[in-house]
C-alpha cells in the first residue's frame, strides 16, 4: 500500500511540478537558513571535553575594588591576581591544579637557515596536559618537579615542530627562546579545543598556543607574558611591584572528582579569602566562584549575540516558508477536490486518504529537508568565508546536525500537511460529483 | 470602491487562504524591517572615522628578541631612517593602533583619591611628530614639544606631565564647555596630575565596540619595550609601493629583532569590522530570500484561487466585467489581504524589537522604517499579484457557458 501511495504522491508531485519545485524551495531555504545558524550556534555552545567537562572547575575569587565593584558586583574578576593563585597552586588542596597565563617569545632555531619566529604560547603548570588530556606525539609534559625549580623546558605544538625540526622526534633537542636555551621535553598532536574554553579571556574560539613552558619562569621573567591585564589599584614601580599587585592576570583551573570535594575546595578558598581579610585584602563580602567547564562557558556568554539573533530570526524565517508550505498544500489539495470526490464515492476510506496526502506531504518535507542540508552546506561554507578566523572550525556539518535536519524538515512539512490533508479529507463526495 | 463587499464575501469564503498570505506577510515585515534596522546600525558604526589619514597610513610590528639591546638609541635610528625616507610623510613609534582592538586604557579623573568617580580613555604612546603622522586636527592647545617626551621603561608605573586629548573625551569631562579643558589637569592612576595642552578633533581607541571608542588621548611616552609599533604615513598613493620597501630596510639595518605583520589601517578596519560586514550581508540575504519567497507564495496561492474560479470569472466577464474590472478584483483583495498582514506586522516588528532591545541591547525601532516596510511588502503584494490577475483577466467569457 505504502509503495502505492508513494507512486500516487510522485504522479502528483509531478503532474503540478511548479508548485512542488515552489514547495520544496521554500523548504529548502528554510531548512538551510535554520541549519546554518543552529550549527553555529551548537558548535559555539558544544562541550569541549565532554567526559570531564563537570569535573573542571574555573577558581574566581573577588578580590576588586569595593568602591567600583568588577562587573557591577554582579560577578568576580574572570581572573585572578598572581599572589592568590600562587598561594593557591602551593595549598596544593585540588585533585589537580593548574594556573597559567597567556605568554609570547621570538624562538630561534639552532639551525641558521631558519628565521626567528615570534610564537604565541602559554605558561601553565604540569597538571595543565594531565588535565585538559592534551594528546602528545612524542614525550610528555613536564613533571611537579620542573615546575618548583623552575626548569627552562618547553613543550611544542604539531605545527612548531614542524616548522623548527621538520616533524621529527625533537624531545631532548634545545631551541632559544626570548634568548634562553630550553629543553624540549614533548610535541603534542594537533588540539584544537572549540571553544578554547581552558583560556577565553582574548576571545573564546582563539587558535591553541604554539607552545607550552612552566609558568613560574614568568616571575623569573624568563618569558614575556601577554593576554589582559586588568588592574583597579595604582601599581608601584618595576616588575616585582607589578607580580605584588592587585593586577588580574593569572587563570586558575582545578580538578575536582566528587561534590564532597567540590564542596570542601568552596569551603578552603573562602577560609583563605577571611584569611587575607586580614592583611587588608579582599575588602568586598565573600564571593569565590567554582564554575565547571559549561557553567563558565554560559557565564561568559561565548556564544555570540550575533548568532543568538540570526539563529532566532532563522527560525522566523522557517516559520514564514512552512506558512507558505501550509497555503500552497492547501490550494494544491482542495484543487485537487473533484478527484478526491471520485476516490471516495468509488470506496476509499478518509483514513487512506489521509495517509495518502501526508505521505505526499512527507515527500515533498524529504525532498525539502535534502536541499535543505545541501543549502546549509553552502551557507556554512559563506559564513566561513565571511567571517574569516573567527569562525574556522564552526562551520562544519556533522551526522548529528544532518540528521536533525531531516527530522526537523520532515516534521515541519507534515505538521504543515495536516490541515490541507484534513481539508481534503472533508470533502463531500456528492457536492463534487454533481458538477462533474 | 464598488466590489470591496464582494471581494471581503469572498474572502470570508476562504478565511484559511487569505489568513495564511497575512500571516506570511505579517512575518516577512517583522523580520524585514528589524534586519534592515541592524544593518542600518552596523553600517552607522562602519562608517566613523578613525580621524587617521587612512588610505596613506601602514603600520608594522617590531619584535626585539636581542640581548642588550639599545632600545633609546635604535629607536631614534629607526625613526630617522623613516622621516628621511623619500615618499614618506611622517613615522612615530606608537604603542597601540586604532580599530586593531589590542589596546591600553586608564581610568582619569578631576581630583586626585581613591573615590572618585572615573572615565577611562585609551592611551596612545607617542611623540610630537603623532599629529603630523596620524594626520590628526589639532583645534586647541598646543602640540607637545621635543622636550616633552620621555622614555618609558618596560613597567614603569609614573605618567608624563602632558597630554592631548580627543574632543568627544574633553566634551565628557567638562560638559558645559570643552574648550575650557586646555590648561585643566585631570588624575591618572588616581594620584598623579596630567595637564591637558591639547585638543585634536577626532581619535578613535582601539575597541570600536567600546562605548567610549571616541574618548583617547596622546601621551608623550617613546617606549623601550620588546615589542611596538611603528606608525608610518606615505605621501598620497605611495602606501603600497612603500610598504614592501621599509620592511626590507628595516628587517636588514637589524639583526636582533622581527620586523612582522607590516599592515594597512584599511586592511585593519576591515578586519575590525569584518564580523559586522558578514553579519550585514547575512542580513541583506535573509530579507531578499525572505521577500521572494512571499512573493512566490502570493503567486502560488493566487493562481491557485484563480483556476478553481475560473467559471465564476467567465461569468462575471460575459454579465459584463471589463478586464481591468478583473484584474483590479484581485489587486484590491490582495490589497486587503496585504493590509491586515502589515498591522500584524507591526505589532510583531516592535514586539520582535522589544525583545531585541531587551536581550542585545539594540536601540528602539524608528517610525520611517515602519513604514518603509509597510510601503514596500504593499508594492511586492501588488507586484505578485500582477500576473495571476492578468491570467484572470485573459479568461474568455465563453468559459461560462462551458462545463469543465
Amino acid at each position: 500500500m505504502f509503495s502505492y501511495y508513494l507512486k500516487i504522491a510522485w504522479i502528483s508531485i509531478i503532474r503540478h511540478w511548479g508548485l512542488s519545485l515552489l514547495m520544496i524551495c521554500a523548504i529548502g531555504l528554510g531548512i538551510g537558513a535554520a541549519m546554518t545558524t543552529v550549527t553555529v550556534n551548537y558548535l559555539m555552545s558544544s562541550d569541549p571535553i565532554p567526559h570531564k567537562s563537570k569535573q573542571l572547575y574555573n577558581v574566581q575569587l573577588d578580590s576588586w575594588d569595593v568602591n567600583d565593584p568588577f562587573n557591577d558586583g554582579l560577578s568576580p574578576p574572570t581572573q585572578m591576581t598572581f599572589t592568590d593563585s600562587t598561594n593557591l597552586m602551593k595549598a596544593k588542596k585540588a585533585f589537580r591544579q593548574n594556573v597559567q597565563s597567556q605568554a609570547s617569545g621570538v624562538i630561534e632555531s639552532n639551525d641558521p637557515e631558519i628565521l626567528p619566529m615570534s610564537v604565541n604560547g602559554r605558561a601553565n603548570s604540569a597538571d595543565f596536559f594531565t588535565m585538559f588530556d592534551v594528546p602528545f606525539i612524542y614525550g610528555s609534559g613536564w613533571s611537579h618537579l620542573a615546575d618548583e625549580n623552575k626548569e627552562l623546558v618547553i613543550v611544542l605544538n604539531k605545527e612548531t615542530n614542524d616548522k623548527l625540526f621538520g616533524g621529527e622526534n625533537s624531545v631532548g633537542k634545545s631551541l632559544r627562546l626570548d634568548g634562553n636555551m630550553f629543553k624540549v621535553i614533548g610535541v603534542i598532536d594537533q588540539w584544537e579545543p572549540k571553544p578554547r574554553f581552558y583560556d577565553i579571556s582574548t576571545g573564546a574560539f582563539n587558535d591553541s598556543e604554539d607552545f607550552f613552558v612552566p609558568f613560574n619562569l614568568i616571575a623569573e621573567e624568563k618569558i614575556g607574558r601577554s593576554g589582559n591585564t586588568n588592574c583597579w589599584k595604582p601599581v608601584g614601580d618595576g616588575y616585582a611591584a607589578f607580580l605584588a599587585s592587585e593586577c588580574v592576570w593569572t587563570q586558575f583551573w582545578v580538578e575536582l572528582k566528587t561534590e564532597q570535594d567540590k564542596q570542601d575546595y568552596l569551603a578552603f578558598l573562602n577560609a583563605y579569602v577571611e584569611e587575607q581579610k586580614e592583611f587588608g585584602r579582599f575588602a568586598r563580602p565573600l564571593d569565590n566562584r567554582l564554575s565547571n567547564v559549561m557553567q563558565w562557558l554560559e557565564d561568559q556568554e561565548v556564544v555570540a549575540d550575533d548568532a543568538k539573533m540570526m539563529m532566532a530570526m532563522s527560525f522566523m524565517f522557517l516559520i514564514v516558508c512552512l506558512l507558505n508550505t501550509v497555503g500552497l498544500l492547501l490550494a494544491k489539495f482542495l484543487g485537487k477536490a473533484p478527484e478526491i470526490g471520485l476516490r471516495q464515492a468509488l470506496g476509499a476510506s478518509k483514513s487512506t486518504l489521509f495517509s495518502q496526502y501526508i505521505i505526499e506531504s512527507a515527500c515533498i518535507g524529504l525532498a525539502g529537508g535534502l536541499l535543505g542540508i545541501a543549502l546549509a552546506y553552502l551557507g556554512l561554507k559563506g559564513v566561513e568565508s565571511l567571517y574569516g578566523d573567527y569562525m574556522q572550525g564552526l562551520a562544519s556539518l556533522d551526522s548529528t546536525m544532518m540528521m536533525f535536519a531531516l527530522v526537523l524538515s520532515l516534521v515541519s512539512t507534515i505538521l504543515s500537511g495536516l490541515y490541507p490533508t484534513w481539508r481534503a479529507c472533508n470533502i463531500q463526495p456528492a457536492q463534487q460529483l454533481k458538477s462533474q | 470602491m464598488l466590489e470591496t463587499g464582494l471581494i471581503v464575501r469572498a474572502l470570508l469564503r476562504n478565511k484559511i487562504g487569505a489568513l495564511l498570505i497575512a500571516l506570511q506577510i505579517a512575518l516577512t515585515m517583522t523580520i524585514m524591517v528589524n534586519a534592515i534596522f541592524m544593518i542600518q546600525d552596523r553600517q552607522q558604526q562602519m562608517q566613523r572615522a578613525s580621524g587617521l589619514d587612512e588610505s596613506n597610513t601602514f603600520y608594522l610590528t617590531n619584535t626585539i628578541f636581542g640581548k642588550d639591546y639599545n632600545f633609546q638609541a635604535e629607536l631614534q635610528t629607526d625613526l630617522n631612517t623613516l622621516r628621511k625616507t623619500p615618499g614618506i610623510v611622517d613615522a612615530i613609534q606608537i604603542n597601540a593602533i586604532p580599530m586593531s582592538s589590542s589596546g591600553w586604557s586608564m581610568a582619569f579623573q578631576h581630583k586626585p583619591g581613591d573615590d572618585q568617580d572615573a572615565l577611562g580613555s585609551a592611551l596612545y604612546m607617542v611623540d610630537e611628530h603623532a599629529i603630523n603622522t596620524m594626520g590628526l586636527e589639532l583645534i586647541a592647545g598646543e602640540n607637545f614639544t621635543t622636550q616633552d617626551i620621555q622614555w618609558r621603561a618596560s613597567g614603569q608605573s609614573t605618567w608624563p606631565a602632558k597630554t592631548i586629548i580627543t574632543k568627544v573625551f574633553a566634551e565628557q569631562l567638562y560638559p558645559d564647555d570643552w574648550q575650557s579643558s586646555i590648561g585643566k589637569t585631570i588624575y591618572i592612576s588616581q594620584t598623579q596630575p596630567m595637564q591637558i595642552i591639547g585638543v585634536v578633533k577626532q581619535l578613535q581607541a582601539p575597541w570600536n565596540g567600546w562605548n567610549g571608542v571616541e574618548r583617547s588621548m596622546l601621551v608623550p611616552f617613546q617606549m623601550e619595550s620588546n615589542s611596538s609599533h611603528y606608525l608610518i604615513r606615505t605621501e598620497p598613493g605611495r602606501r603600497d609601493e612603500m610598504m614592501p620597501i621599509i620592511e626590507k630596510t628595516l628587517a636588514e639595518s637589524n639583526k636582533e629583532r622581527i620586523i612582522r605583520r607590516v599592515t594597512t589601517i584599511e586592511d585593519t578596519r576591515k578586519r575590525s569590522y569584518r564580523q559586522h560586514n558578514a553579519t550585514n550581508r547575512i542580513l541583506t540575504t535573509v530579507v531578499v530570500t525572505l521577500t521572494l519567497i512571499t512573493g512566490f507564495g502570493i503567486v502560488g496561492l493566487a493562481i491557485f484561487s484563480i483556476n478553481r474560479r475560473t467559471k465564476q470569472i467567465g461569468t462575471r466577464r460575459a454579465l459584463g466585467a471589463t478586464k481591468w474590472q478583473i484584474m483590479r478584483f484581485f489587486m484590491v483583495e490582495n490589497l486587503i489581504i496585504s493590509a491586515i498582514g502589515v498591522i500584524i506586522g507591526c505589532i510583531g516588528a516592535i514586539t520582535l524589537n522589544m525583545w531585541l532591545v531587551n536581550t542585545f541591547n539594540l536601540s528602539p525601532i524608528n517610525f520611517e522604517l515602519m513604514m518603509f516596510g509597510v510601503i514596500s511588502l504593499f508594492i511586492v503584494g501588488q507586484l505578485a499579484v500582477l500576473y495571476p490577475a492578468r491570467k484572470a483577466a485573459l479568461i474568455p467569457p465563453a468559459t461560462a457557458t462551458r462545463t469543465i
